[in-house]
């Protein structure tokens, strides 16, 4: 297990390492160089002087030598600063990386609590109308593109209704929780939809397997009855695996985010990548892509190790326990 | 003695397709997506039977709602909402199938290597496909497609040609979608290499080529033909989001993202030009998926 763990941690470190190299190579790719957005602003500079800047900042180097410059920097701390915020790279990302989580958090919360019971009730009632109502349900959510999701909501709660904002995160000068909480609703319930799907399906396809053990056969069999059955011996087992599928899912989950994020104009990572790409902000853009990476990793690590956990019966790497 | 036409024994695939077309969802949805593709196609068709032109803009019928003439009414440029979306479907529907059949290709090399070369190889490509399958997908798409071709180096022919927004959508999404493909042939190839008609081929001489592509491949077609068939919903809903954020297919070519990507400005303006192509992709993934189900019961009925 400890050798496993060690194994899995390296292996993610390797690829944030990797994953690193490619970001910074992707972003000096991109159009328009930093000596460029400098020249658009004094037409008075000429080729000589773009050429003596671009030697002052190093970015006549080669690839390699770039990026071991920037590591260095970056290892102790020097992280640069954001161009389109005029401010150090890492106070713009940690609120973003806050709200980010609180709107992953909320939604991952309210679609387990209704796909849970879904995909039970999906799956104990098997082939019944019931079941492919939820199962009907579940298709169209995994299949509905986020974007346009978000985009009838706002126009159903907030051009029809006009009842929820339609992005943002409060009203200018108002300051109270229950404000902040409305511009959430329509994000988060967006999130949750897109969620929903994939979960329900989880769940049931778990769940009707682990209907089918002899365990499950013995317990009927020696008379407890159905509602103990389904909720403490089927329901408990059928978990283990939907909780790793669901972890395992984090980077989708990012990206439906991201989505959602431009959509209703939420400053979370997934604008803030957005945004800093499209405003060739390439400190913060790599920065915020570094993190989202070393984010997935973690929830991948994560959802392997609770795997374990949750399940004593697995070994990693063939040790006799 | 003759045998009788009616005993004679049935094909794998021949009872794959009897049982395929027990499943009524999944056939109605083949043929869902049949009428839509041959709609697509028919576009330049009804613009003739229409006497109409799809480009033209005509900023006096601006937002029209439908009518006998503008079936589906019309967008902010006055031009034919209907006429547009089946160009939009067209496109969509082609990076949907091509890209899909790229991840084939691409996953099943990886897995047939994989899976039958073994040792230190394999556990660096299945370390591969993990690491890939690990990342924030959408983020790093979104980084790719902003690209500046030029600075890649790429002929200028290419970079400047007007297909090059459909090229580099195909190729970024073949980048990293091919995981799953491979993960499935790698597994399915790992057994079927312990078979005694690979050991015949191996004793005959046969080299590694001739067995994974003659001996092993075609027992992989089916869970590789279910695995395609799923994709191509997930990767028109890729293409539709890169697009709505102006990544992906650019002007003038429509496809059923980019018609959405002035929707969130005319919201409370037209609010129903955002519905059509939405509804377009939303009953084309759920059809792709229903017919996915279909060939899985229908080709690979043990799992």
């Amino acid at each position: 297990m400890y050798r496993y763990l060690t194994d899995r941690m390296v292996q993610s470190a390797i690829v944030l390492a990797i994953m690193s190299f490619v970001i910074y190579w992707l972003m000096g790719l991109m159009p328009g160089d930093p000596i460029d957005l400098m020249i658009s602003a004094d037409p008075k500079l000429t080729p000589e002087d773009a050429q003596r800047l671009r030697a002052l900042y190093g970015l006549d180097l080669p690839i390699a030598e770039r990026y071991w410059n920037w590591l260095t920097s970056a290892l102790v701390g020097d992280l640069g600063f954001s161009r389109l915020h005029a401010k150090p790279v890492l106070t713009v990302i940690w609120p973003a990386l806050g709200n980010t989580i609180l709107l992953l958090g909320l939604s991952f919360f309210f679609s387990l609590l209704i796909a849970i019971p879904a995909g039970v009730i999906a799956a104990v009632r098997q082939y019944t109308k019931l079941d492919y109502v939820i199962n009907l349900f579940s298709f169209l959510a995994i299949s509905v593109p986020s974007f346009w999701l978000a985009l009838i909501l706002i126009t159903v709660f907030s051009v029809m209704f006009g009842i929820l904002p339609a992005g943002g995160t409060e009203t200018i000068g108002v300051d109270s929780i229950w404000d902040k909480a409305k511009f959430l609703i329509l994000p988060v319930a967006t999130l949750t939809l897109l969620n929903l799907g994939s979960h329900t399906r989880f769940t049931r396809a778990e769940m009707i397997q682990t209907l089918r053990q002899d365990y499950i056969r013995t317990v009927r069999a020696k008379g407890a009855p159905e509602r103990r059955v389904i909720f403490r011996h089927a329901l408990r087992n059928a978990l283990i695996p939907v909780v790793t599928i669901i972890a395992l899912d984090f980077g989708f989950l990012f990206s439906g985010a991201l989505t959602i994020e431009i959509v209703f104009a939420f400053p979370g990572m997934g604008k803030l990548i957005f945004d800093s790409i499209m405003g060739n902000d390439f400190n913060l853009a790599m920065m915020a892509l570094l993190f989202a990476t070393a984010m997935t990793l973690a929830a991948n690590l994560l959802a392997d190790l609770t795997y374990g956990w949750l399940d004593p019966r697995i070994s990693y790497g063939g040790e006799a326990k | 003695m003759r045998i009788a036409a009616s005993a004679a024994p049935q094909s794998t695939w021949a009872m794959a397709r009897r049982r395929f077309f027990k499943h009524k969802l999944a056939v109605g949805s083949a043929i869902f997506l049949g009428i839509i593709a041959l709609l697509s196609l028919a576009a330049p068709a009804f613009e003739v039977a229409r006497g109409i032109d799809a480009a033209q803009v005509k900023l006096f019928s601006r937002f029209h709602l439908p009518s006998a003439e503008a079936w589906l009414g019309r967008d902010e440029l006055g031009r034919d909402v209907f006429q547009r979306l089946l160009q939009g479907g067209q496109v969509s529907l082609l990076v949907g199938l091509v890209t899909a059949l790229c991840t084939a290709v691409i996953g099943t090399i990886i897995g047939l290597i994989a899976g039958y070369r073994g040792g230190w190889l394999d556990a660096f490509l299945m370390r591969c496909t993990d690491s890939v399958i690990a990342l924030p997908l959408l983020p790093l798409l979104i980084v790719l497609a902003a690209l500046d071709l030029n600075k890649l180096g790429l002929p200028a022919a290419i970079v400047q040609s007007e297909n090059i927004s459909l090229y580099r959508i195909t190729f970024i999404v073949a980048l990293v979608g091919w995981t799953m493909v491979a993960r499935l042939v790698r597994g399915a190839t790992l057994s079927l290499r312990e078979r005694d008609f690979v050991l015949a081929a191996q004793s005959q001489g046969a080299g590694a080529v001739r067995i994974m592509t003659v001996h092993i491949l075609p027992n992989l077609l089916s869970p590789i033909i279910v695995a395609t068939t799923l994709s191509v919903g997930n990767i028109i809903l890729l293409e539709s989001v890169l697009s709505f954020l102006g990544l992906g297919i650019q002007p003038p070519f429509p496809s059923w993202g980019n018609l959405l990507t002035n929707a969130q400005e005319l919201i409370s303006t037209a609010p129903w030009l955002a519905f059509y192509p939405g509804i377009a992709i939303i009953c084309t993934v759920v059809a792709f998926n229903f017919l996915g189900d279909g060939l899985q019961d229908a080709l690979d009925p043990k799992a």
